[in-house]
């Protein structure tokens, strides 16, 4: 097998493998045997990194469902390698920091085997090339981020952030899924590849704008974006080790991924353009707005990433201008968007990471994260203020750190978008330029709130309950690894770009030979520095006054929030629900037969009748023999009896003459597998019957009103007549080619003479798979439901 | 109540030993000729269900000690590990393949993977099976 399918296959067989050995290591923390996977991974991406810069990619397949296309098709290119050398390396160092922050009494098996679920599924996520493996692998990244969200599920803000991000996500998800479909229907192909190939070709096509908006409502979901975005600061229930993976490094960067993924074959269009970039505008500006207010470090971080994701969408949406314009001059003038947006991808990623870690480390050392607790740590805490500086001021996009060159040009691409000749940007450009600087000095605000208000300042007067020192050295390796790629990336960045960010963006912009800039810190006296310097002006001045203006916040109705309306889609949805449930489950059994036999009369009947398929031809009929008609008249005699039994050993008795009668029509028919099998099935059932019949209550009539008993045979004839009529018209219907002929070599086929059991063992042994699993789930739960009731009636023993 | 059941309990032991065999033969032979893992499965589960209504429930487990829900467990996990074989190979999802060995004493055998799939369709049914009807039966 392939390596890169093993890279995707190693985290789940780890995950797998969790229960069963944590119990023999006592002392060893879980957490060293885990790292090895994402360090092994890491480093077989790292090899992997020369082969993709020379502009080669990796590509592997296996077999899943040929015959619709659908295939476990890998393929890595510099799109995927950036995101995965993202996930193993972040997940790496979270690994190594969760080892000092988790404690003892956190159940450990669980939170690796979660975390590990997490890193395969994201790994499926940027290598998949078939949509529907994608899809997979993206519910994925969302069920195990629920369980990682809900780790602390004790905690009822744990369960409801966790519950919050899967309906999102989900709710997302299942759009992209139809958005997905509707590509298929456009180009009748799954692979991502050949969608890029064929790019431009489905433009004019009913479904591409539809196709367009539903994919993009499964990245915008996922990534946070408004109006989206209140999943993610609920979120921060998790444990803080999580949260610098999933939300600020990986779950989140899914979203972008598939926009990144998606551009050359949306992009170009001026719908794509102006929904990308004006929600990501949004998005980075109602993200800083928010995070200003806040008072738990935590919380102010999450809408922080809010607003970088934003950042970093709308990038996305400038740069695939370049499409429209294809290769050429302005082709790569406008392209510089989207290598920025890569550049800012990987710098968010370092940066965010590291001050996730440096929050914890607050937490874990001082017991709390309100600023309005926190100040002058910097005595007690030197080296953790020294990271959390060099986080936030390359958030804050401040020279000397990474996060400034990627701001840089994040400027001059808004600059060149204002002033785009196409999708009416003459127009409206300017809003894009306005937009990024107030937010940019927003962020710059929100930057030094988190630096100053926690390290610097008085030291608050409450003594703390313990001695505040800084944390073990293992806790410290992380944000520094991470600190030290934020400057060194500030130093040396076109190692970067040259080696990772040129393919990737040959894999965003396929068309575009030449967009890839050198990036070079002093970019001369321009417009964009001017904004920088005004961004340090403002922002001071700003962040000095800033409890004057924090009002305005007040002025905002309360109820008029997008999370307000979650909640009270929430509770409306679950009273509804409930309502209606309850209108139909009334617990009474005839109504339930009721309802099942009136639906399949209604629906099977009507579209026999409807569809014109009734049709008599008993030109083909087999002969009809003396013992055929003898036992179709017992049978029907005794089925005809059952309602007119006077005990229920009767009617047990006529039920089980209907089933052995059936049983000698399989073996007039020469159908001895099936007699066999009702035989065994009609003997065990009577026997389990047998063993209830003691216990059951006394047997007696229903007097029912005439009314019902009119309504009940009404219902029962129309059902037999149904099934009836279907048997007759299935005889006598002939649009199909018959699929039997196909079995009839099962010999050589499967190698078996049987063909019932071939059909089953090997041609759709799909079916008899989930029909076991079906058997299975169905017998479990006979059992709980006999044994929970067995202990709701004696609950004084099982207390005692 | 307490009837004398000897002859009950005599017979039984005779034709719980004779279902047996027949249940093993139908699973066998269930490639060429009728019979297979669910029939199989359905027969072996019938020979239990007549244990339990010859025997009481407690000296059943005690001479079979086999956690029926377990079995069944089992049973589904094989047949679905089963199918995840083939993928190994760069085949889809279950797929079956079968061919001829020269065995020390049954001659030429045909074996084919479709028995381990069919062997785990066998284990769910007699497990749920006898599961539900032993449940009941504790039940009183």
């Amino acid at each position: 097998m392939h390596a890169l399918i093993l890279a995707i296959l190693i985290p789940f067989l780890a995950a797998a493998i969790i229960p069963f050995i944590h119990n023999r290591l006592k002392k060893l923390n879980l957490g060293w045997l885990v790292i090895v996977i994402p360090l092994l991974l890491f480093a077989f991406f790292v090899y992997q990194i020369p082969v993709i810069s020379s502009g080669e990619t990796v590509s592997a397949m296996l077999n899943w469902i040929p015959s619709y296309g659908i295939n476990f098709i890998v393929y890595l290119d510099g799109l995927s390698l950036i995101l995965a050398l993202l996930i193993t390396g972040m997940g790496s160092l979270v690994v190594l920091y969760s080892i000092y922050y988790l404690s003892s009494t956190d159940s450990l098996p669980h939170f690796y085997a979660y975390l590990l679920l997490f890193m395969g599924a994201m790994l499926g996520v940027v290598l998949s090339d078939n949509l529907l493996v994608l899809y997979v692998f993206w519910e994925l990244t969302s069920i195990s981020s629920f369980l990682l969200i809900a780790f602390w599920y004790h905690r009822k803000n744990s369960r409801y952030g966790a519950q919050k991000s899967l309906l999102i996500t989900v709710f997302g998800g299942f759009g992209m899924l139809a958005g997905f479909l509707m590509l298929y229907a456009i180009s009748g192909t799954f692979s991502i590849r050949e969608l890029v190939a064929s790019a431009g070709q489905y433009t004019d096509h009913a479904l591409f704008y539809p196709a367009l908006f539903l994919v993009l409502l499964g990245a915008f979901t996922k990534s946070a974006q408004f109006p989206f975005h209140i999943w993610l600061p609920d979120a921060m229930e998790a444990p803080t080790p999580v949260s610098a993976y999933l939300h600020s490094a990986t779950m989140v960067k899914a979203g972008i991924y598939l926009v990144a993924r998606f551009t050359p074959v949306f992009g170009g269009t001026s719908a794509w353009f102006w929904t990308v970039t004006l929600v990501g505008l949004i998005t980075l500006f109602w993200g800083a707005f928010c995070a200003i207010r806040q008072t738990d470090l935590k919380a102010l971080l999450a809408y922080s990433t809010v607003s970088q994701l934003g950042l970093i969408m709308s990038l996305f949406g400038l740069g695939s201008a370049a499409l429209y314009f294809g290769d050429g001059e302005q082709g790569a003038f406008y392209g510089l968007a989207t290598f920025a947006a890569l550049f800012h991808l990987v710098n968010h990623s370092t940066f965010k990471g590291a001050l996730f870690m440096v929050i914890g480390i607050v937490d874990h050392q001082v017991g709390t994260r309100d600023i309005r607790r926190l100040g002058g740590l910097i005595a007690v805490l030197p080296i953790t203020f020294t990271f959390a500086v060099i986080g936030s001021f390359s958030m804050a996009g401040l020279p000397l750190f990474n996060g400034f060159l990627s701001k840089e040009m994040f400027f001059t691409a808004s600059l060149r978008a204002a002033n785009l000749p196409v999708f009416s940007a003459d127009t409206w450009g300017w809003i894009i330029p306005v937009i990024a600087w107030t937010a940019s000095v927003l962020t710059f605000v929100y930057c030094m709130i988190l630096v100053f208000r926690t390290f610097l300042g008085p030291k608050q007067s409450k003594k703390p309950e313990k001695n505040i020192v800084e944390p073990p050295l293992g806790m410290l390796i992380s944000p520094a690894i991470l600190s030290l790629l934020i400057v060194g990336l500030f130093f040396v960045p076109n190692l970067l770009g040259d080696h990772l960010l040129k393919p990737a963006l040959g894999a965003v912009l396929p068309n575009i030979t030449d967009a890839a800039p050198h990036i070079s810190a002093w970019h001369g006296f321009n417009t964009e520095l001017l904004m920088t310097i005004g961004i340090i002006v403002f922002g001071s001045l700003l962040f000095a006054t800033v409890r004057y203006w924090r009002k305005i916040y007040n002025y905002l109705p309360d109820g008029w929030t997008f999370n307000n309306l979650y909640n009270q889609i929430l509770a409306k949805s679950e009273k509804n629900s409930g309502t209606i449930t309850s209108a139909y489950m009334t617990g009474h059994l005839p109504h339930y037969f009721t309802y099942i036999f009136g639906f399949f009369i209604l629906v099977t009947g009507g579209t026999l009748l409807l569809s014109g398929a009734l049709s008599f031809d008993s030109s083909e009929d087999a002969p009809v023999t003396t013992y055929d008609f003898m036992l179709a008249i017992a049978m029907m005699v005794a089925a005809i009896a059952i309602p007119f039994a006077k005990s229920r050993l009767t009617a047990t008795l006529l039920n089980g003459m209907l089933g052995y009668s059936i049983a000698i029509f399989f073996v007039l028919f020469r159908a001895p597998d099936l007699a066999l099998t009702q035989l065994v099935i009609e003997t065990v059932t009577t026997v389990l019957f047998l063993l209830c019949f003691y216990y059951l209550p006394d047997w007696k009539k229903e007097a029912s009103p005439r009314g019902v008993k009119i309504r009940n045979a009404v219902i029962a004839i129309a059902s037999g007549l149904t099934v009836t009529l279907i048997g007759l018209s299935v005889n006598s219907f002939d649009s199909f080619d018959s699929i039997s002929s196909f079995y009839e070599d099962s010999y050589e086929l499967a190698g078996g003479n049987n063909i019932v059991n071939s059909i089953l063992g090997d041609f759709r042994a799909f079916d008899t798979m989930l029909e076991s699993l079906v058997l299975f789930i169905a017998g479990l739960g006979v059992f709980t439901l006999i044994r929970l009731k067995a202990k709701k009636e004696e609950p004084n023993d099982e207390d005692q | 109540m307490k009837i004398n059941d000897v002859i009950l309990k005599t017979v039984g032991k005779v034709g719980v030993l004779i279902i047996f065999t027949f249940g093993i033969y139908l699973f066998i032979s269930g490639h060429h000729t009728p019979g297979g893992g669910f029939i199989g499965g359905l027969v072996l589960a019938s020979a239990f269900v007549l244990l339990f209504l010859t025997h009481d429930s407690e000296t059943v487990s005690e001479a079979i000690p086999i956690d029926f829900k377990k079995l069944s467990a089992i049973g589904v996990l094989l047949a679905t590990i089963s199918g995840l074989g083939p993928v190994f190979f760069g085949q889809p999802f279950l797929s079956q393949t079968f061919g001829y060995f020269e065995l020390p004493i049954f001659g030429k055998t045909e074996l084919a993977t479709v028995m381990i799939f069919e062997a785990g369709i066998a284990l769910t049914v007699i497990g749920v099976v006898v599961n539900i009807i032993f449940s009941i039966s504790e039940d009183e």
